[in-house]
């Protein structure tokens, strides 16, 4: 289990829980939910923010709050 | 026929889910922008009438603010739920708008608004894309599944339209259940509308949380019955290469100098045709007028009081209106989402947001429309920064006053090495602009509180092509709010200014105006009838104040005279240059030329030159930083709706103006 901030670019994986309660609402009704797969398409030039991609949808997250999203590497 | 029949529409939809756009196309022009009360958010309202079942329909339709859920996390998504909920707005029907080419995650709010009960239609927005990507939904089925009818709608295309129309009228509240019919937090309360009422003034996180992930167990049950999408998205793709030039480290940076470059090159060069000719056009007016109407107070209020107050309105449209038509172009194309997402980091210290950007640049020409355009940051805390800022910024209108001092100080000859001095020190002021506002944003930002979360969770929608006719509509209502609302301050304190600065109170005055009346009628030498006028200046009631502030403002180095310039700057900087004119008889008011040789060739008490170069620094950081602009104060009132912004950043500007002035004083002299 790791924070989304830590996948590579391009790296996918499945969101188990949300570190965060703010953020987890703001999220889960953006479609981002435990369960949903998501990956990093890519980061802003100065490393952040980060853009993921889940659930049909690209957001687009600051690194604190990426690092809130805990997250499992699809093997 | 029958008598017709009036209903009242809401439109509400997640942001970027094409509400606005579907808005405009059945309304038209047919809008009035108001307000909330309390707060900053703008009101949308349109009417359309149609026919069914042959009955007149009237539809006044309300465009409610993006929301994502009925568990707001804004302030905007609190006005969209209690708007919807308040017994007051007496909703008849809801017309959910949801993006076809996104049905999945739209659908979570479309579920929470139908369990309200209220009559209502849901329409399928972007239709003509989710065809073109081969994303099939089963309208009919999806309709019997949720109960009220489904109409694919395609804004852009107009098509659609008829048929939301018919369903509107023939609306009815589903029989259907989404919400988890045993969760218990849901269950202590009389229906799920109560549930919602409850959670706006006292939110439940693990209630709401529990909800959603509830309703998406159903969404999904009811999306694979009735909606296939195809293996792969074609219109993602096309986003992701766009994507890869316009957030690259390198590429990214280049194609948004770009846009801010066009975007600065329209507000600055290309208004410039319109302002002169509605400047033109009114000082033409002035002159019928004054021929027709009887010489006296009624013509001297309309020719110099109130037409110059108009022209003065109106001269900001075609600031506003461009600025609006890029604004709505780059966000409706889905640029400005990334814009904001590579210009976040570097903004973020500073307590501004990503969307700062584009009114920071447009600062540089005008406050007034920057101001105005801060409407997309939807930060609170990091709209109000903006907006506290931007006048900190070196307009254009302070140009003129710049250009004259700077002149007064250094001959065109006079060089820095390779520079030119008057060159350097104008880029200097420019850039002292930019430190100081963002070194305020920065202050700001560590001492005003945070009402609300910041997240930056923000969505990069694909990028679509604008609908030019929707971004006509928004710039409609831009100019229209800029006229009726901030137009209207504007007018009320020029004419302030100009019976100010054409009336006295004492004999003297009064003496002077019927001296000016004997040496016109006597067809005197222009020079002596401009001594007049100056002395009338001097005994008028805003000379009079010039007199009164003198001893606060001689520590900066400044005399009445030009205390007198400080006044009447508050109608636009620029007048300063017209105001020095007057004031030193220069009468040559066209050439600036004449302007220069008047101030330069000023002595003071002691026969020393008037004008040293302390005292043009002096007032160049006073004209940097003082808010002298009826028109931005005007406009922030608009834009935040209180005094209390105004004042406090008058007062701020003002201090640090002051000081700023004092020191280089202090120093150069």
């Amino acid at each position: 289990m790791l924070g989304l901030n830590n996948l590579e670019i391009g790296q996918k994986a499945v969101i188990k829980f949300f570190k965060n309660e703010g953020l987890e609402a703001r999220l889960i009704e953006m479609g981002c939910l435990p369960g949903e797969e998501v990956v990093l398409s890519r980061t802003a030039p100065l490393g952040c923010p980060y853009a993921i991609q889940v659930a049909g949808s690209e957001l687009s997250l600051r690194r604190e709050e990426a690092a809130s999203v805990m997250v499992e590497l699809v093997a | 026929m029958s008598s017709p029949l009036h209903i009242k529409v809401a439109l509400i939809g997640n942001p970027n889910a094409g509400k606005s756009t579907l808005f405009n196309a059945l309304t038209g022009l047919n809008q009035k922008t108001g307000n909330y009360t309390g707060v900053t958010v703008d009101r949308y309202e349109g009417s359309m009438s149609f026919e069914a079942n042959n009955t007149l329909i009237k539809c006044n339709i309300i465009d409610l603010p993006g929301v994502y859920s009925l568990f707001p996390k804004s302030q905007d998504e609190e006005i969209a739920c209690k708007t919807l909920l308040h017994p007051d707005e007496a909703i008849d029907v809801v017309v959910i708008v949801a993006d076809s080419t996104n049905l999945r995650r739209n659908m979570l709010l479309v579920s929470q608004v139908l369990d309200l009960k209220m009559k209502a239609v849901v329409a399928l927005s972007m239709s003509d894309e989710a065809a073109a990507q081969k994303i099939n939904i089963d309208v009919k089925g999806f309709s019997e599944s949720l109960g009220v009818p489904v109409v694919p709608v395609d804004s852009r295309h107009h098509t659609g339209m008829h048929a939301l129309q018919q369903a509107i009228a023939s609306a009815t509240v589903t029989k259907a259940v989404f919400h988890d019919l045993g969760d218990a937090n849901i269950r202590q309360f009389a229906d799920y509308r109560a549930f919602v009422k409850a959670a706006l003034t006292k939110p439940n996180a693990k209630a709401e949380n529990r909800d959603k992930l509830y309703r998406h167990q159903v969404i999904n049950y009811v999306l694979n019955k009735h909606l296939q999408l195809p293996a792969e998205l074609s219109r993602k793709q096309i986003t992701a290469t766009i994507d890869s030039v316009t957030t690259h480290r390198i590429w990214g940076y280049v194609v948004l100098l770009a846009v801010l470059f066009f975007v600065f090159q329209f507000i600055f060069m290309v208004s410039e045709a319109p302002m002169n000719f509605i400047e033109s056009a009114f000082l033409s007016l002035g002159e019928t007028i004054q021929a027709s109407l009887p010489k006296g107070p009624l013509s001297e209020l309309v020719v110099n009081g109130i037409l110059p107050g108009i022209s003065g309105v109106l001269m900001f449209i075609p600031q506003i209106a461009f600025l609006f038509l890029f604004i709505g172009f780059l966000e409706d194309s889905g640029y400005m989402a990334r814009a904001s997402f590579i210009m976040d980091r570097m903004l973020r210290p500073f307590g501004l947001n990503g969307r700062s950007v584009i009114p920071l640049i447009s600062g540089t020409a005008c406050a007034v429309p920057s101001i105005m355009a801060t409407r997309s940051i939807s930060n609170v805390r990091e709209r109000m920064i903006t907006i506290f800022i931007l006048p900190l910024i070196s307009c254009s209108a302070r140009l003129p006053v710049y250009t004259l001092l700077l002149s007064v100080m250094y001959p065109p000859q006079h060089v820095f090495g390779f520079f030119n001095a008057r060159g350097i020190a104008l880029f200097v002021l420019y850039l002292l602009g930019f430190v100081v506002s963002l070194a305020t944003a920065w202050v700001l930002k560590k001492t005003v509180k945070a009402k609300e979360n910041s997240f930056f969770v923000m969505e990069l929608p694909v990028y679509r092509w604008p609908q030019g006719r929707s971004i006509g509509i928004m710039v409609v209502n831009k100019v229209k709010v800029f006229v009726k609302e901030a137009g209207v301050i504007i007018l009320a304190i020029s004419i302030v200014l100009w019976f100010l600065s054409t009336h006295g109170a004492s004999e003297k005055y009064e003496a002077l105006v019927m001296q000016e009346q004997t040496l016109t009628a006597q067809v005197a030498p222009d020079s002596l009838i401009q001594q007049v006028v100056a002395q009338q200046l001097e005994h008028s009631y805003i000379g009079t104040l010039g007199h009164v502030i003198e001893p606060a403002i001689r520590p900066l180095g400044f005399d009445w005279k030009i205390g007198v310039a400080l006044l009447t700057s508050f109608a636009a900087r620029e007048v300063f240059v017209g105001t020095m004119s007057t004031i030193y008889r220069s009468g040559d008011t066209e050439s600036e030329e004449g302007i220069r040789q008047t101030i330069v060739s000023e002595k003071d008490e002691y026969g020393r030159p008037r004008y040293t170069a302390a005292v043009c620094w002096s007032l160049l950081l006073f004209y940097a930083f003082a808010l002298q602009c009826m028109s931005t104060v005007a406009v922030v009132k608009r834009e935040t709706k209180s005094w209390k912004w105004v004042i406090a950043q008058f007062v701020f500007m003002g201090a640090l103006a002051y000081f700023s002035a004092f020191i280089a004083f202090g120093v150069l002299s």
